[in-house]
């Protein structure tokens, strides 16, 4: 069966330990979670997770319902075929050399990037943007000397209910 | 009014309808032991955590309440843990409250700590660790509503000891809790392709599992199949949620079901599976099970659906509701078999019966276990609640006990549990006082828990232990004889005590056998007894349960035995 990457919205109580229930339900019963993304919604004793898993349909809805079993979930929407929104963030920490200086300051301008910190030995730029294109910025600045990065996880969100 | 955390507990129960509690103290629990003590509340001693929650365990089988323990922190909470995985693998309602460490020494490694909620998450239906006292009643109502809803199982709540010694108002009408009762939405549409597909089969099955004992639906399914004359085999869960003397009944399917039952499932055309799920030991190699079959599947659980064979139809929702939606829309729409078409594949089925009946070599010299269990089965008119241990003993007892009723048959399918069916038996027992009930054990299961005994003579719990002795772990001895060319690695266990004179030091009545003519007598001194008893049948070493599918095949492969129990 053919396996793509699935995007999973989740809403559940946020009880001290369900993001360990939901963990624990797809590790132990073999499952992959690729990125994960955990908040708080507008209602502060509910939380929306949103994860993204690969595999075929039939693996996805059986993680569907395994999740579903679980008491503190409280919805399971599989977004990957519903018209949604995705991004992603990262930050990129840039050793600064006499070199590269100019380099750095046409990719952010270039491409509406955005410089949050600039120091003598160093810069950090936040990039937003879908799976493509944050990959392409981190293909981008690789030769420019990356230091460091931090990358979340997708947040997807539905067009209409 | 300002109550204490361990008064709370208690009306929580009572507020449950609680009416047993099966335990174990310790130091975390001192205070809600001390509660206890001042309270009426009914409590069985046990001699081991894991005896509380087979008890517990048995307790809810039999009764298809939710059964309760109360165990104290550490030791005693893991000491749960293989209790706690049977329960959820069979969906058996329980609660089991465990102690736990003061909050604030929670996470220092304290005396007798552990992480029990951590622990049991993969093998409770939910967990709770209450964190203070006014979460405690909420708690409490809800752990038992989570056991009991939708699909049961069990739950676990972790209360640590300063919390019980808090003090907070409690009033229960204030109680509020989420529902998490699996809703059933009735699907006319579903009901008509259930009868179309009805209607176009020539041979159909029902296969009924624990499901219709769960949802209390053995009386509509029995309907269902007698009023339309569908032939009806069922999964070790499901014995006895159709009469096991109807001539309908097949018999179990799978890995050591009869021969027809698995080769109705090979041949039928149409498979109403019902509150089942299909385990590996059931279908065998999963692409040639039931391969002519269009499969409806009824069940209460979503990701039982799909999850080891692809239906054609599932009906999602309580077994109960579903029979019963079914029956009434067969019925108004005026549905019969074709009676010709009926009688020929049910004529099919009698010639597999006759081919490869259940059998085995009968013996004058050596007590046949099978033996032993018809014989109780004829003492008891069926009408006794056998509890089994693990092995060959719980085949023997689900291929020759003949159940007509449900939850009368209580084991530990899904985990298979050695050292289950003792303390499950006093359970039932506790439940039960007045009925006949015995645990079938072999000689390796009933000392994985046989402390227990000392539990059925500190109360007089008069549990009669059928003990089909042949100094063998007996399965596993099956396995490597089939398939390991008789290495009989580690499982002979001649060295064992005497057992009779085991049951007598414990204060349980103790009685052997030898001999098959000896059989019937003892089996009728022990059943009158009213006392625990222990019946040591020593039983032919080397019986192996047949027929039997061997692993990896497809269960239309059979292998019957031997040529004498063929013919």
């Amino acid at each position: 069966m053919e396996k793509k990457d699935h995007i999973i919205s989740i809403l559940v109580y946020n009880k001290p330990d369900v993001l360990a229930r939901i963990a624990g339900t797809l590790g132990g019963k073999g499952y992959n979670i690729d990125s994960l993304c955990v908040n708080t919604t507008t209602q502060k004793d509910i939380s929306k997770i949103v994860m993204t898993t690969s595999g075929s349909q039939a693996t996805v809805t059986r993680i569907e319902n395994q999740l579903q079993r679980l008491v503190d979930v409280i919805s399971v929407d599989d977004l990957t075929n519903v018209e949604s929104i995705h991004r992603e963030m990262v930050l990129v920490r840039l050793n600064r050399t006499a070199h590269n200086t100019q380099a750095v300051k046409d990719a952010v301008d270039a491409n509406k990037w955005k410089v949050i910190l600039s120091g003598d030995a160093f810069v950090i730029i936040e990039i937003t943007g879908d799976k493509t294109q944050i990959d392409f910025a981190l293909a981008r600045l690789e030769p420019l000397g990356v230091a460091d990065i931090t990358r979340t996880g997708l947040v997807a969100l539905k067009l209409e209910d | 009014m300002k109550l204490k955390g361990t008064e709370i507990l208690l009306k929580a129960l009572e507020e449950e309808k609680v009416d047993i509690i099966f335990g174990y103290p310790g130091g975390a629990v001192l205070d809600i032991y001390d509660q206890l003590y001042k309270s009426n509340f009914r409590h069985i001693l046990v001699r081991h955590e894991q005896g509380a929650v087979h008890a517990a365990d048995g307790y809810a089988r039999a009764t298809g309440r939710v059964g309760v323990c109360l165990v104290t922190s550490g030791p005693g909470a893991t000491n749960t843990v293989t209790g706690i995985a049977t329960a959820n693998m069979d969906s058996i309602p329980l609660v089991v409250f465990t102690g736990q460490v003061p909050t604030g020494l929670i996470g220092n490694d304290a005396f007798q700590e552990c992480d029990i909620t951590g622990i049991t998450r993969p093998c409770t239906k939910h967990n709770f660790l209450v964190r203070n006292i006014e979460e405690l009643a909420m708690t409490i109502k809800e752990a038992f509503h989570i056991a009991r809803s939708g699909r049961p199982g069990p739950v676990l709540v972790d209360l640590p000891k300063n919390v019980m010694a808090a003090q907070t108002d409690y009033d229960p009408a204030n109680v509020k809790i989420r529902n998490h009762e699996a809703v059933y939405k009735p699907a006319p549409k579903k009901m008509a392709n259930v009868l179309e597909m009805l209607e176009r089969a020539q041979k159909p099955l029902i296969m009924t599992g624990g499901g219709v004992i769960l949802g209390r639906a053995a009386e509509e399914l029995t309907r269902l199949a007698r009023r339309f004359r569908i032939p009806v085999t069922g999964t070790l869960m499901g014995l006895g949620s159709f009469p096991g003397s109807d001539p309908l009944w097949l018999g179990m399917l799978g890995m050591h079901g009869t021969y027809y039952a698995n080769m109705a499932v090979s041949n039928c055309d149409l498979l109403l599976a019902v509150g089942v799920r299909f385990d590996d030991r059931v279908t065998g190699t999963i692409d040639t099970f039931a391969p002519n079959a269009k499969i409806v599947h009824i069940d209460i659980d979503p990701s039982s659906i799909n999850k080891n064979v692809t239906v054609d139809l599932p009906i999602i929702g309580d077994t109960k509701a579903a029979l019963s939606d079914l029956l009434r829309f067969l019925d108004e729409h005026h549905y019969e078999p074709d009676s010709a078409g009926r009688q020929a594949w049910l004529s099919e089925i009698a010639q597999w019966r006759e081919k490869a009946p259940l059998t085995y070599c009968r013996n004058g010299e050596i007590i046949k276990p099978q033996f032993v269990i018809q014989t109780l089965h004829r003492l008891t008119g069926g009408d006794a609640l056998i509890t089994t241990e693990v092995g060959q003993n719980q085949m023997w007892t689900a291929q020759f006990f003949g159940f007509d009723r449900p939850n009368s048959f209580i084991t530990s399918g899904g985990l298979g549990t050695m050292g289950f069916g003792l303390p499950a038996a006093i359970g039932v027992k506790c439940a039960f006082p007045d009925r006949q009930v015995v645990d079938i054990a072999g000689d390796g299961s009933i000392q994985m828990n046989i402390q227990e005994l000392a539990t059925a003579a500190q109360y007089n719990i008069a549990v009669k232990v059928v003990l089909l002795n042949n100094g063998y772990l007996g399965m596993v001895r099956q396995w490597q004889e089939l398939f390991y060319e008789k290495r009989y690695s580690f499982t002979d266990m001649t060295y064992a005590p005497d057992f009779v004179k085991l049951a007598e030091a414990f204060g349980v009545a103790g009685l052997r056998a030898t001999k098959p003519d000896e059989v019937e007598d003892l089996l009728r001194q022990g059943l009158a007894m009213d006392r625990p008893v222990l019946m040591d049948f020593r039983v032919s070493r080397e019986e192996c349960v047949y027929p039997m599918v061997h692993p990896g095949e497809s269960i239309s492969q059979m292998a019957l035995g031997t040529r004498e129990m063929i013919n």
